[in-house]
């Protein structure tokens, strides 16, 4: 069968007196172009609309292009001075700091843990409530972005649902926005981004097998150490999947944060893309800005390098 | 089975999103798309500013009764000033959506005169027999680095004190209030603070957020007012280290840290400037607020009328830091009518412009927006002088006001100014340090060869 398909695919005509290695590997050379031809196109449109722009804002962040001004039409070509410029500013680590709290916090911990314990709990719940649930938490996921982010700022603003609540029970109203603007948007991209995780999990945790469940409870094992014993060894792949779904999600999360706080009060909750955003279209440095943008993009890359490594999907 | 849903779920999410990308920059595109008949007009509307609306609706009627054939596109873009220069220069910086005729701020027109955005009017200004009517300050507005003009002036504006004179009785305070230092101000705010509690003592712009009017109706309004300027007209240079500056943002310390200002939240709120001039002074909730001009333009009619404002309104010249001559301080800016260098047809554009400016237009909107008049048979027309009762207050300040130094750098360092002045309000830096990153970023955005240390 593979053999008459190679004879098929070769171009060497029959009886050729090539010698028989060389013409073996240009068989699996023009295999292999054979199976690349009909990717070109999808390799053409990803190097011209993502490849190209990643590229030209590689160049981009190389100049000291503004919005307005001389530099707008003529930017001169600065080398690394953006990114050197960046490493030695204050308000770039603190903003580094800050995506970090806020990735680690609203991410990893909140979305993550949350999804899994709601996954968890839908699962073993009557139909119901699971269903109620259910509907409730990817409400919060289905609203676009710029409706959630009204709604909860609406939520947390000083006129807003939180104080009035928290007035009828006799509690003072807070600032919550200006006080706790971390707290805030990290609370509602848990709130937003949770029912992508609960999904997740969902799907991965109706695929282990209940038997192995019975055995273990037969075997003695509690809820808890059949919970890390087993469950989570089973969905290791579904975990890392997530986790950097989640990451590289909350990483670009720009709107959220823009409605709530606007990165402010001062700089108290300007992440990577919100410093990006001020720097080209606020002070209009549309070069440093980009610059900006580049180190994000690479900070993404990096923790999509340390989760395939760390927690390895391996084939079970 | 699960897992084949999943992976469903999020192909269809993805083919979303890219879809809503694709939307995203096609919307953008098709505005200036080239057509010569039709002429697109960009400008700057908001809830509390709707009288520039009005003018140019009226003029689109004119310029095409007069020029049959010819189309007028009026593209309002309905948000404060400051996300205004964002979209505009986002605009510009493509050919497809580059507008005709623009709404400009003087102070950003040699910056896009210098960007190429704008196309110069010289040629087509000579033919103007109403030029003449513009006195040189208002032409000096309109100048380009390279001493072209690139823009018609609309009308110009001055800065003081608006206090409510039934608020300064309550806390003890003159009804004929007129400060001669800072710490006139101050005394008169902590009065109202003791007094009167429940209304914010004293409004001065210090967010981010508020943009230009933070640079301009706030700091520069007390940097002006110190010995220090903010640039070196000689030496062309831009001052570092200067104690007008620190001093300045003491001023906003004291007035935030004491709780004389407004609180944060409504400080640092974007929409604060239109809140200030349609519900808080009107409501009574501000005993002070430094503003500008054309704030009586929205409470003579219209959705904000209040007659009520001349009996309760006072003015008062904001003073310079220590009573030192010539005692009293204000700034002046004001904005154009400029045409886009990217217009098919620079003619057509110029005759809308001079239909928007001619004497009764200029009028219309001189009296109705609370403008300072630059055309000098509208400033002398008795139509003008009888129509606002604060025009005489804000026309008498002309000769304490100044204006911006209208670099190409400008914006990026005016930007950085509010920066600075954020950060003492917000209490994340002590004046020191602001004026410190201050400095740093001008030296970053002009160079070091064009700076100088304050003597």
């Amino acid at each position: 069968m593979t053999v008459s398909t190679l004879e098929l695919d070769s171009s060497a005509p029959r009886g050729s007196s090539a010698p028989l290695r060389p013409r073996g590997r240009g068989k699996d050379a023009a295999r292999t172009a054979g199976r690349l031809l009909p990717l070109t196109p999808a390799i053409a449109l990803m190097g011209v609309f993502l490849a190209g722009p990643i590229g030209y804002a590689l160049y981009g962040s190389l100049t000291n292009a503004t919005l307005s001004g001389y530099r707008a039409v003529n930017p001169d070509f600065v080398g690394i001075d953006n990114y050197t410029r960046l490493l030695s500013s204050g308000a770039f680590w603190q903003s580094a700091l800050l995506t970090l709290v806020f990735v680690l916090t609203s991410a990893v911990i909140g979305q993550n843990a949350l999804g899994m314990f709601l996954a968890v709990l839908i699962e073993k719940a009557p139909k119901p409530v699971s269903g109620v649930v259910g509907a409730l938490v990817v409400g919060a996921w289905v609203m676009p972005e710029i409706v959630a982010a009204f709604a909860l700022y609406a939520f947390f603003s000083t006129n807003g649902t939180l104080n009035a609540v928290l007035q009828l029970f006799g509690g003072s109203s807070v600032t919550w926005l200006i006080s706790f603007p971390l707290l805030a948007v990290i609370l509602a991209n848990i709130w937003r981004g949770t029912a992508f995780s609960m999904m997740v999990y969902g799907a991965a945790l109706a695929e282990v097998p209940p038997e192995v469940h019975e055995a273990a409870q037969i075997d003695g094992a509690g809820p808890l150490q059949r919970f890390f014993r087993i469950t989570l060894p089973m969905v290791r792949r579904a975990v890392a999947t997530n986790m950097m779904l989640v990451t590289l999600q909350t990483l670009g999360v720009f709107t959220l944060i823009w409605v709530m706080t606007a990165g402010g009060p001062g700089t108290r909750s300007t992440t990577l893309p919100l410093l990006a955003f001020q720097e080209a279209f606020k002070l209009s440095q549309v070069g440093y800005g980009t610059a900006i943008a580049t180190v994000t993009l690479m900070v993404g890359a990096i923790f999509a390098v340390v989760y395939v490594k760390v927690l390895k999907p391996e084939v079970d | 089975m699960q897992r084949r849903r999943i992976a469903g779920i999020a192909a269809a999410a993805v083919t979303l999103s890219l879809a809503m990308t694709a939307c995203g920059s096609s919307g953008g595109s098709g505005s200036g798309d080239g057509d010569s008949k039709t002429v697109t007009v960009v400008y700057q509307k908001t809830a509390s500013f709707t009288q520039l609306d009005d003018v140019l609706t009226k003029a689109k009627g004119e310029y095409e009764s007069a020029h049959p054939g010819m189309k007028v596109e009026l593209k309002p873009i309905e948000s404060e000033a400051d996300q205004y220069f964002t979209k505009l220069a986002l605009m510009n910086k493509s050919k497809d959506t580059a507008p005709d005729v623009i709404y400009e701020d003087s102070f950003q027109v040699r910056s896009d005169a210098a960007a190429g955005y704008l196309a110069p009017m010289d040629e087509q200004l000579k033919g103007w027999s109403d030029w003449s009517q513009f006195d040189d300050t208002a032409k000096q507005a309109g100048l380009g680095d390279d001493g072209k003009t690139y823009g018609v002036s609309m009308g110009t504006d001055t800065r003081a004190i608006y206090y409510n004179k039934t608020l300064f009785a309550q806390a003890g305070l003159p009804t004929d209030w007129k400060p001669k230092t800072w710490d006139d101000v101050l005394t008169a705010a902590r009065a109202v603070k003791e007094k009167v509690p429940g209304v914010i003592p004293l409004n001065i712009y210090g967010s981010k957020a508020g943009g230009e009017q933070t640079s301009m109706q706030g700091f520069e309004m007390l940097m002006y007012g110190t010995k220090d300027p903010l640039y070196d007209t000689s030496s062309k240079k831009w001052l570092t280290g200067s104690k007008g500056f620190g001093d300045s943002l003491g001023f906003y310390k004291t007035v935030f840290s004491e709780g004389l200002g407004p609180s944060q939240d409504v400080a640092l709120d974007s929409t604060l400037g239109s809140q200030i001039s349609t519900t808080l002074i009107p409501q009574g909730k501000v005993a002070m607020a430094i503003d500008g001009s054309w704030l009586p333009g929205q409470w003579l009619k219209g959705d904000n009328a209040w007659p009520q404002w001349q009996e309760t309104m006072g003015f008062a010249p904001m003073p310079t830091q220590d009573g030192s001559a010539p005692g009293s301080t204000s700034m002046s800016g004001g904005w154009l009518l400029s045409v886009g260098a990217n217009a098919p047809d620079k003619q057509a554009a110029f005759d809308f412009v001079s239909t928007a400016l001619n004497k009764e237009n200029a009028l219309k909107y001189g009296t109705e927006a609370s403008q300072i008049a630059v055309r000098k048979d509208v400033a002398t027309d008795p139509a003008y002088l009888s129509y606002n009762p604060s025009f005489e207050f804000f026309s008498s300040l002309v000769p304490v006001t100044h204006f911006r130094p209208a670099t190409p750098d400008y914006s990026q360092i005016s930007s950085n100014i509010q920066v600075a002045v954020e950060s003492v309000v917000t209490g994340s830096s002590s004046p020191a340090d602001a004026a410190k990153a201050y400095d740093e970023a001008l030296v970053g955005i002009v160079g070091k060869d064009n700076t100088q240390a304050a003597s």
